[in-house]
Formats: structure tokens, C-alpha cells, sequence
């Protein structure tokens, strides 16, 4: 075992490009459970976002279009959930789940020509004087623009839900549906306007991962990212800027576990596999111990069935 | 008399199964109090929402000013000038007073400003509010404040309430009708629902009566007594819940330094409850929604159980035991909530009746259900309580409000309890199905069990208890006997007007 061959310079800068896919999808989450509904087809909707964008980034060659691609796949996905649960009022978490298995199944059918492939390359982005500052240079600001948008759009999100009307109506509505509807406002288009939402950021999530990171396509790539991206907005306490920290910690721990793979640390490789989801429930047992808190953050009306009758 | 500000005109709504409104028609003409009665059902809730623009009539028309009038949406109805408090409160818990009024306004100002103009307004109504605190945190009597303020900053033409009074004290009431006075005389019309007779004869220069629906009178409410008005809600003579007076008792239960957290983040803890209950008495706890009623009945029932010592039935500790083991004990309960927490909504009355009676009826026989056993228990709950429904088979969710609070209270009744805890006996109950449980808690009590009753309903607690406490932020008041208490007495027990003063109006 050698430690000392983890460079903490590139670990760092590593765990900014591993936390990314995860911080989009849980942001995009967040905005859905603000909304009041629960979603649990992340990870159906990331790894269709994965393909798509895969899929269009090869066949055109361009990455950009390529995200733009996985955005679209991600939305048509939620909005088939949005049908689901806001018009035929199908049970949220029932149809969560079976949207994670038909996404996975999905994903596997369109990409079943595009394996072994890879993607087309994307530049980092070096900005003249950011990135060559000694130290926090190389670790922050020599990245790809996805890392940027990402970070920008949490902070959009938290500015949106905190200074503007329509936060205000959103945050509401998942707060109480009946109260928003006796007020006169659209409870179900807004909750199909975050759900759609919510369904791309987790497709740029998802292609962050095929055309970045790893970069190419394999069946089920995604690998739980999207359960990790459920449990993040839950231990943010449903916060944007904490989506960002929570992030940042599961990805730390999943560049951790590999870096001390590579090192040869003297334990089995599937005990270090499992390391962050083991933190994963670790910490949502820590932070669920305090009921009433968990409770407070929560939406009010979350993952309740709205039907305007009367 | 002055024009019409609204005039409803022949205005009729149809549910599935049931038409709300049949051809009502009225008037509200500025500055007047108008008063709509009637019992639950009877199409007020429908009628004012329609005028509010929630929904649509099936036939009929309004007029505003003259001018014809049909909102397509609350926002027209507000941008109009119309405002409305509701009954079931339309307030965000998690979000702060200031949020939630901008949310009930058309244009709402900068926050910053919309606080200073909530401090002003509610200033000069003598209903101070702090904008930046959790609506979840104020009470029932500063929430419904939020509400009034909410409307107030639009300078509403007609201020629509629906049954604002029912979560007040009696001084806050009376702090709520200063303020609506002073709001008649700048000129706004008051639209009023409630059922409390008392109160609209106090307060509304008319009155227009609504039975199923359908307009079955006018009048002005000062010139009528409450009887009258009542019989003309009902459309028949009232029957009042009579009861033997038998000596009291030796002391069945005891709770002695109750105290308990909360499972609900909003929720109140009991703190320090201390209440003796004999055989034969009938206890009435009072006090504003949300100040420990729902936790003193979880505490009771085993629901959220705690210290051995700190509740004892017959002498024997029972704090820590669930609910099933007091059941067994003799010590029953009936929660508020019928859906969902008395009964199962999509259950069999029968398995309903199964779900509380099997410990006490014995309708399990070494893990397996008697199900022949269990729908005659129904059935005899069905026959003894007058419940309406084709039969046991029939799902809980299928009775309307009343027959299946019958069906509630009747099942914990017909097990003989030795101790019977109620909570909201007939909250939404029409006034027959209240009478007649109120008529079965008495005879209960004067069979010997001692009986609890947590309600709201203070003319309820008047009517039926022996002795009176009250709950004030999670702590019982001493309790007192019914007789002789007055109005004043009970207001200051439940806490008066929380600190306030009414508003003090200049002439």
C-alpha cells in the first residue's frame, strides 16, 4: 500500500468532475420535490440521458448538441411520469421505480449499436489567469464547462426558489396543494413544469457521465448515481446550496475509494466498492435520527396525489 | 336601501348525486353583514366559491355594481375586489407570514415593503403580526390573523368568511368582530358563514338560510332568536340531548405530570397534565385547535405512549401500555380525524368495526377472524346508532360525515368501556347526528363510565360535561364544574386572547 502515489491535487480536481453528474441530477430533484412530488426514476432518467446524449454527440459530433440531446431524452421521460402521476394520478413512488426500470431497459435498447465506442473529445476550459494560479488552479478551474454549468444552475435554483414569484408559487404548491388550488393557482402545471425540469438536469446528469467522464457507452452506467442524487436532496434537507456540499461529499468518497483501490490499500476491492453507499445510508440514518427536522425541511405535500375535486 | 353591490341570481350547481345549489339568490349591498346559514351540506361552501371563482355555476348569474359578473379564476375574482378567509385555513406552514400573504395577492409589493405594510395594516386593525415568522409556529388565532390581513391589503369591496370563528377564543372573537366592524362602516361588505347562532345575530344586519341547497328564507337575524334560526336551518323542531344526574363515582382515572413531545414538527407537547376523572362524569377539555389535543388523545388512547406511573386506570399504571393492551384494560378512545384515523376510508364498516372491537368483542378466535362475529357487531352499531348505509359491507368512505362519526363514536360505545376518550364528536356533524351522539355520551356517563371529551365546541362542552378544563399551549387548566361557569371564565381558561387587546376603533 502506497499513499503517497494519491496525488491530493488531481483527487481534489477528480472529485469536482465525479460530484458533477450527481449535483445536476439531485438539483434537478430538488426543484421536483419542492414542487411536492417525489420522482424516484432518477436513475431511469439519467441513464436514458446517458444514451441520448451518447447517442447524438456521436452521430453528429458534437458534445454540445450531444447534451442537448440528453436533456430532451431526460424531459420526454419525466414527462411520461408527469402523465403518469399528475393526469392519471398513478401512485408516485410505484411509478418512480418503474420508471427507473424502464429506463434502464430503454437505455440498453438504444445503445446496443453504440458500445465500445468512443465519444468525441471536449475541451477544458482554461481561463488565462484562474487557471494558473498555483494549487487551486489546477484543482478548480481547469475543467470543462459542464462543471460550471452545473455549480451556476444551483445557484439559479436557489435564487429562483428564494427571490422570485414563481419560487414562491412553486415552493406552495409542493408545500400545500389545497391551499395553492383555493388560491387560484395551476397546481398541476407547475408540478409537470418541475417534473420536466427535473428530468433534464437529471439527462445532463447522465451524459455528463457517457460523454465526460467515463467517456463512452456500457449498459447500466449510471450505477446507482441516481439513488445517490435522491438521497442528496434529502440530506440537504431540500436546501440548493447543500445539494452542492452533499455533492461534493458523496463524490469525494466515490474518488476516495478508487484512488485507494489504485493505491493497493489492504482491503478487499468490494468493500471500498461499497463504500458510498454505505455513507449514503450512514448519513440519511444520522440525518432521519432527528425526526421533527427531517420533517421540517420536507415539502409538505410530498409524494401526495393532487385531484381537484370541487 | 342602497344598490346592490353582488346580486346572485338564480344560481344552481350539481355535483354527481347531489345539486348544491338550486336557484339561490341574494344580495349584499356595501358596508352590510350578510349572513349565510345553514347546516353542513346545506350549499354554502359551494355557493361562496363560485362567487370567489373556484368554481363554475351549472346556470344562473351575478352582477357586480350592476355590471354582470362571472369569475374565471380567483385571480379575476380578487382583481374584482373580492376577498375570502377560509375555512379550512389556505396557509403555508413552512413558509412565512409575508410569503403567504404575498401569495393571496394579484401583484404583491418587494417583500421588504410587504412587511412594512403588514406591520401598518395590521396595526391599525389591532391585529399585530410579525411578517418574517413561520406561519407553523402561530397559533389558530394568529393564523386566521394571516388570513384577514391577507385580504385586507387587497382593500377588498366584499370580504367573503367562511366559519372564521371556529378555532377563536372568545376573546379573540371578540377582537375579530371589532374588526369587521370597523371594516362595514369604511364601506366593505361582509359576507359571513357560520353555524353559530349567537354570533350572527350579534353581528349580521341580514340573513339569508340555506337547507339543501335551496334559499328557505331571509330575515334580519337581531329580531329572531337562536332557536328560530336554528329551526328554520333544520326544518324541523331540535332535539335536546337530556341528562340524569347521578352522583359521581369512585375515581376510575388518573393522570398525574403527563408530559410528552410531540411527533408533529407544528405539533404542541403536553406539558404537566394533571386530571382525576370518576365513574359516571362527563369531562370537558376546551380550547383552541393545536394547543396538545390531538397528543392529550394519542397520550390517552396508547397512541404515543410514555411513563408507566404517569397515567393509572383503577389504580393500575397503564402509561406505557399501546393501545390494543388499555383496550383490554377498559380504557377506550374515538380520534378527531374520521378518514384516516378513526376508521380505515376504503375498509368494510365491518372490518371497521373489526379494527377496534376485536380485543373487547372477541372477533378473533387463536389468530383467525370471525367474520360472522364481526358483522354483527357492525350490524348492532348500524341498528343502536341510526347509522345511514345500505349495510356493513359498505366502505367507510361511502357515509357521508355524520353517519360515519356515528358509526365511530357508536363502536367504541357499544364495548363498554370503563373509560371513554372522544375527540371532535361531531365536528362537521349536521345538528341532529350531534344531538344524538351527544344523547349517547350522557347515557354512557350515566351508566358509569367516565367519559373525556376533547372538543372545540364550547356550546358542546356547556351542554354535556360535569366538570370544565382547558388546554393552553400543551398544559390543562384546573377543572372546574360546568354550572355557573360563564363565557368570560372559559375564554380566560383557554388563555384569553393570547396578550391582545381588542382593536381600539375610533369612532
Amino acid at each position: 500500500m502506497d499513499l503517497s502515489s494519491i496525488n491530493p491535487l488531481v483527487l481534489l480536481a477528480s472529485i469536482m468532475v465525479a460530484s458533477t453528474p450527481i449535483m445536476l441530477a439531485a438539483i434537478g430533484e430538488l426543484v421536483v420535490e419542492k414542487a411536492g412530488v417525489l420522482n424516484l426514476g432518477v436513475e431511469g432518467m439519467m441513464i436514458t440521458g446517458a444514451v441520448c446524449g451518447f447517442v447524438v454527440a456521436v452521430e453528429t459530433g458534437s458534445p454540445t448538441l450531444g447534451f442537448a440531446g440528453a436533456a430532451l431524452g431526460g424531459a420526454v421521460l419525466a414527462l411520461l411520469f408527469a402523465l403518469l402521476t399528475q393526469f392519471l394520478l398513478a401512485n408516485q413512488t410505484a411509478t418512480g421505480l418503474a420508471l427507473t426500470l424502464f429506463g434502464l431497459g430503454l437505455s440498453s435498447l438504444i445503445g446496443q449499436n453504440y458500445v465500445g465506442i468512443k465519444a468525441p473529445p471536449i475541451a477544458t476550459i482554461r481561463l488565462p489567469v484562474l487557471s494558473d494560479i498555483p494549487v487551486i488552479g489546477p484543482i478548480a478551474f481547469r475543467h470543462d464547462l459542464m462543471v460550471y454549468v452545473s455549480i451556476a444552475l444551483v445557484g439559479a435554483v436557489w435564487a429562483v426558489l428564494k427571490y422570485t414569484r414563481f419560487g414562491l408559487i412553486l415552493r406552495a404548491v409542493g408545500e400545500n396543494h389545497d391551499a395553492a388550488h383555493a388560491l387560484g393557482y395551476k397546481v398541476v402545471p407547475i408540478r409537470v413544469a418541475a417534473i420536466v425540469f427535473g428530468g433534464a438536469c437529471a439527462g445532463l446528469g447522465g451524459a455528463y457521465i457517457s460523454l465526460i467522464r467515463v467517456p463512452q457507452w456500457t449498459q447500466g452506467m449510471t450505477a446507482g448515481a441516481g439513488w445517490i442524487a435522491l438521497a442528496i436532496v434529502v440530506f440537504a434537507s431540500w436546501r440548493a446550496w447543500r445539494v452542492l456540499l452533499g455533492a461534493y461529499l458523496f463524490g469525494g468518497v466515490t474518488v476516495l475509494q478508487l484512488n485507494l483501490q489504485a493505491a493497493g490499500v489492504n482491503i478487499p476491492v468490494v468493500y471500498l466498492s461499497m463504500l458510498p453507499y454505505l455513507v449514503t445510508i450512514l448519513v440519511l440514518v444520522i440525518m432521519s435520527a432527528n425526526r421533527s427536522r427531517t420533517a421540517l425541511g420536507a415539502p409538505g405535500a410530498l409524494g401526495r396525489t393532487f385531484h381537484a375535486s370541487q | 336601501m342602497r344598490g346592490a353591490l353582488l346580486a346572485v341570481d338564480g344560481i344552481t350547481k350539481a355535483y354527481p348525486g347531489v345539486i348544491a345549489n338550486d336557484h339561490v339568490s341574494f344580495s349584499v349591498a356595501p358596508g352590510e353583514v350578510h349572513a349565510l346559514l345553514g347546516e353542513n351540506g346545506a350549499g354554502k361552501s359551494t355557493l361562496v366559491k363560485m362567487i370567489y371563482g373556484l368554481v363554475r355555476p351549472d346556470a344562473g348569474a351575478m352582477q357586480w355594481n350592476g355590471a354582470p359578473y362571472a369569475p374565471a379564476s380567483p385571480h379575476v375574482a380578487r382583481q374584482t375586489g373580492v376577498a375570502m378567509v377560509f375555512q379550512h385555513f389556505s396557509l403555508f406552514e413552512a413558509l412565512n407570514v409575508a410569503e403567504n400573504v404575498a401569495l393571496g395577492m394579484e401583484n404583491p409589493p418587494a417583500m421588504r415593503e410587504l412587511a412594512g405594510r403588514i406591520r401598518t395594516v395590521s396595526e391599525r386593525y389591532g391585529l399585530p403580526l410579525d411578517p418574517n415568522r413561520l406561519v407553523g409556529e402561530l397559533s389558530a388565532g394568529e393564523r386566521q390573523r394571516v388570513e384577514i390581513i391577507r385580504c385586507l391589503l387587497q382593500e377588498p369591496r366584499l370580504l367573503i368568511m367562511d366559519e372564521p370563528t371556529s378555532v377563536l377564543t372568545p376573546q379573540e372573537v371578540e377582537i375579530l368582530f371589532e374588526t369587521l366592524k370597523k371594516l362595514s362602516t369604511e364601506g366593505t361588505a361582509i359576507l359571513y358563514i357560520s353555524h353559530k347562532l349567537e354570533e350572527i345575530r350579534t353581528l349580521c344586519d341580514e340573513a339569508t338560510i340555506l337547507r339543501q341547497g335551496k334559499v328557505v328564507g331571509t330575515c334580519e337575524p337581531a329580531r329572531k332568536s337562536a332557536r328560530d334560526l336554528a329551526e328554520m336551518m333544520v326544518g324541523q323542531a331540535l332535539n335536546i340531548p337530556t341528562r340524569q344526574t347521578g352522583e359521581p363515582g369512585e375515581v376510575v382515572l388518573e393522570i398525574t405530570g403527563l408530559s410528552l413531545a410531540s411527533e408533529n414538527p407544528f405539533g404542541t407537547a403536553l406539558t404537566d397534565v394533571n386530571l382525576t376523572v370518576r365513574a359516571g362524569e362527563v369531562i370537558g377539555i376546551g380550547g383552541v385547535a393545536g394547543n396538545g389535543q390531538d397528543e392529550l388523545l394519542g397520550a390517552l388512547s396508547g397512541e404515543l405512549p410514555g411513563v408507566p406511573t404517569a397515567i393509572r386506570l383503577k389504580g393500575q399504571d397503564i402509561g406505557h401500555l399501546g393501545p390494543g393492551q388499555r383496550r383490554a384494560l377498559g380504557l377506550l378512545a374515538a380520534p378527531e380525524e374520521r378518514l384516516g384515523h378513526a376508521a380505515a376510508p376504503d375498509m368494510s364498516l365491518t372490518e371497521n368495526a373489526a379494527l377496534t372491537g376485536t380485543v373487547r368483542e372477541r372477533l378473533a378466535d387463536r389468530g383467525f377472524m370471525n367474520w360472522r362475529r364481526a358483522r354483527s357487531f357492525a350490524e348492532a352499531i348500524i341498528a343502536d346508532f341510526d347509522v345511514r348505509t345500505p349495510g356493513p359491507e359498505n366502505a367507510a368512505r361511502a357515509l357521508s360525515g355524520g353517519n360515519l362519526q356515528k358509526f365511530v363514536i357508536g363502536r367504541e360505545v357499544l364495548q363498554r368501556p370503563e373509560v371513554l376518550v372522544v375527540n371532535q364528536p361531531t365536528w362537521g356533524v349536521d345538528a341532529s347526528a350531534a344531538a344524538d351522539i351527544r344523547q349517547a355520551l350522557l347515557d354512557l356517563a350515566h351508566k358509569g363510565t367516565a367519559v373525556v371529551c376533547i372538543s372545540q365546541d364550547l356550546d358542546e362542552l356547556m351542554e354535556i360535561s360535569d366538570r370544565f378544563a382547558a388546554l393552553n399551549e400543551g398544559r390543562l387548566s384546573a377543572p372546574r364544574p360546568t354550572k355557573g361557569l360563564s363565557v368570560e371564565e372559559i375564554g380566560l381558561m383557554m388563555g384569553g386572547a393570547h396578550g391582545l387587546e381588542a382593536a381600539h376603533v375610533p369612532a
